[in-house]
């Protein structure tokens, strides 16, 4: 077989396994694809670099391609989501000296407690919390706004929020530049063994079910190149797929660990795909469920409400029209191609590409092309509810 | 008329740094300044409130710099990357050369063009010596390593140097590796044993 090269952008994070797996264990290759991953130094430069041509696919933050596609920072280009690669897997912690002040208004950690936690950050802290996220356009900024801004006490002066590329965040609070940090792993557990941080949430406590990153390809090459585009999500499917079988847990992270392309030790990747994670040093690891996850629950499927969810926040922040920057978000958010892509084989698929974020407070047996799937949950912190079909949206 | 720009340039190398700084000054743009890192910079831009800032393409700083400039309301006037004010060929011109750029939007693009072609024209003599560099570094330690090779085939079978040598590139060529492969093994296994 005459095989594709194909050029992909990574950030060297646990959650790029399914790119990793994808090649170690020649999924793609089995789909004709040459897979070259190429690490990027940030995600501005990931991004610029799949702007003009010099990647075909990125592993992005979920935000990213619809940012772009709204002409939000950096270059103005339509830029397309095939895929999921992930929901979840983001953690948020507090420096040694926060964590004190929190004690003493009476809380303690109990790691999934949003509301209690956002009240007392905002009773500890008599000076603006000052909040490291690795990309303004990320989920990370999202949950923790959409998190923070409900909490009483709250007030637009009270957080400053800023971006530290994840490498360096263990040290920012470790010198006291930083109070706070949204991230994902391993760096949420490196901060815990370098700076003394806590960590006092998952961020799928926030949202259960947050599109994490999604795999971005420009809206025109994929027009030009979509068999390779259907092969490319077939791929990542099947390892995707192959990375939540608990089984293939302890030889992913030795795949993941051994590979040139992460760079990380086992007890780095270890917590973020066992699911157990330390949040204090010298204390047992916490099972914490719905953090990373692969493919359970339709988790790869770019759900076009998803892409609402996200156009409404860059709305808000950037007093951009809603209708129309909602319009852009769908449409980058290929349901289609992943449709065309994935049923030819026999994947089950959700019925619908559109759902009411945050109906599902728990596992919720739903229609599926092939006759029942079980979703969810995804309900959110509050109990708050996005039905984005209510209103006056053009269905793809 | 054109040494009126503030330039802001990004940069942790102090010979890199000073490099660009000199090409820059060399081209009549006396208003640059030097930052070594992001973690000072919200500071730094609301002091010199640069017209436009220059950094490495691969420096992991960029997404700090970016957060300022779009995000934050450190500065008043919005900034963009130079692509929008600019042609696309330029920009992947830069893209190539390892340089990004960010201007304050309006300024006009006669104004950036010329700042923009010597930052690129920099960049790409400061890679090219790099990349000498480094090749001339890796040419001395494979000397050295194929040198200790040699010695320890000497001691060990009594052999004339030149025969070392031959030794050593008929292994490497049966074996379908380099010799400097079969050097390192060698070296290496020798440390181990001893």
């Amino acid at each position: 077989m005459k095989m594709t090269p194909i050029h992909c952008g990574y950030l060297p994070l646990v959650d790029c396994a399914p790119l990793i797996i994808a090649q170690e264990l020649r999924f793609a290759a089995e789909e004709g694809l040459d897979l070259q991953l190429m690490k990027q130094p940030s995600w501005s430069a990931l991004r610029d670099r799949l702007a003009f041509g010099q990647i075909d696919f990125a592993h992005m933050l979920s935000p990213m391609p619809i940012a772009m596609s709204l002409g939000l920072g950096g270059v103005a280009t339509r830029v397309d989501a095939l895929m999921v690669l992930s929901v979840n897997g983001t953690v948020i912690g507090i420096s040694a000296d926060l964590e004190r002040q929190m004690q003493q208004t009476g809380w303690t950690n109990s790691f999934d407690a949003p509301q209690a936690t956002s009240r007392a950050l905002f009773e500890a802290s008599s000076r603006p919390l000052r909040i490291g996220v690795p990309f303004p356009f990320s989920m990370h900024r999202m949950l923790l706004e959409t998190w923070l801004s409900q909490a009483p006490g709250y007030a637009q002066e009270r957080i400053e929020i800023v971006t530290v590329p994840p490498p360096q965040m263990a040290d920012a609070m470790r010198e006291g530049a930083l109070d706070m940090f949204c991230v994902g792993e391993p760096w949420g557990t490196v901060a815990v063994q370098h700076s003394g941080a806590s960590l006092i949430l998952p961020g799928s406590s926030i949202w259960a079910c947050a599109p994490e990153k999604v795999l971005g390809v420009r809206h025109d090459w994929a027009a030009e190149n979509n068999q390779t585009c259907q092969a490319m999500i077939r791929a990542l499917s099947k390892a995707t797929h192959w990375l939540d079988q608990p089984q293939n847990t302890p030889l992913a992270t030795s795949i993941l660990a051994r590979s040139q392309h992460l760079d990380l030790p086992d007890h780095a990747i270890d917590p973020a795909l066992t699911h157990q994670i330390t949040t204090k040093l010298g204390q047992p690891p916490r099972q914490t469920d719905r953090f990373l996850r692969f493919y359970q629950s339709a988790a790869n499927f770019p759900w076009l409400s998803q892409a609402s969810w996200i156009a409404d926040v860059l709305s808000d922040w950037h007093a951009l029209e809603n209708d129309q920057a909602r319009q852009i978000a769908r449409a980058c958010f290929r349901s289609d191609l992943y449709r065309a892509a994935l049923a030819p084989i026999g994947v089950d698929l959700p019925k619908t590409s559109e759902k009411v974020e945050g109906a599902m407070k728990a596992p919720t047996l739903t229609s599926s092309t092939m006759g029942q799937m079980i979703l969810g949950p995804d309900e959110f912190f509050n109990g708050a509810v996005f039905d984005f079909s209510a209103s006056d949206m053009p269905k793809n | 008329m054109q040494n009126d720009l503030n330039i802001l340039v990004v940069e942790a190398d102090q010979t890199k740094a000073h490099e660009i700084l000199e090409a820059l000054k060399d081209g009549g743009w006396q208003n640059a300044t030097v930052i070594a890192s992001a973690s000072a910079l919200e500071r730094i831009l609301q002091q010199h409130d640069p017209d436009i800032i220059l950094i490495d393409l691969a420096n992991p700083d960029r997404d700090t710099l970016e957060h300022l400039c779009f995000v934050s309301n450190a500065r008043k006037r919005p900034v963009a990357m130079f692509v929008d004010q600019t042609d696309e060929a330029m920009t992947q011109t830069a893209i190539s050369a390892g340089l990004s750029a960010y201007v304050v939007n309006g300024l006009q693009k006669d104004r950036i063009k010329p700042v923009l072609e010597t930052a690129i024209a920099r960049f790409n003599v400061i890679t090219k010596m790099q990349s000498e560099l480094e090749a001339a570094k890796q040419a001395l330690a494979d000397r050295k390593t194929i040198d200790r090779a040699k010695g320890l085939l000497i001691s060990a079978r009594n052999i004339s140097e030149d025969e070392a040598y031959s030794l050593l590139r008929k292994t490497a060529m049966d074996q379908g590796r380099k010799v400097i492969d079969v050097a390192t093994a060698l070296v290496t296994a020798s440390e181990l044993l001893q």
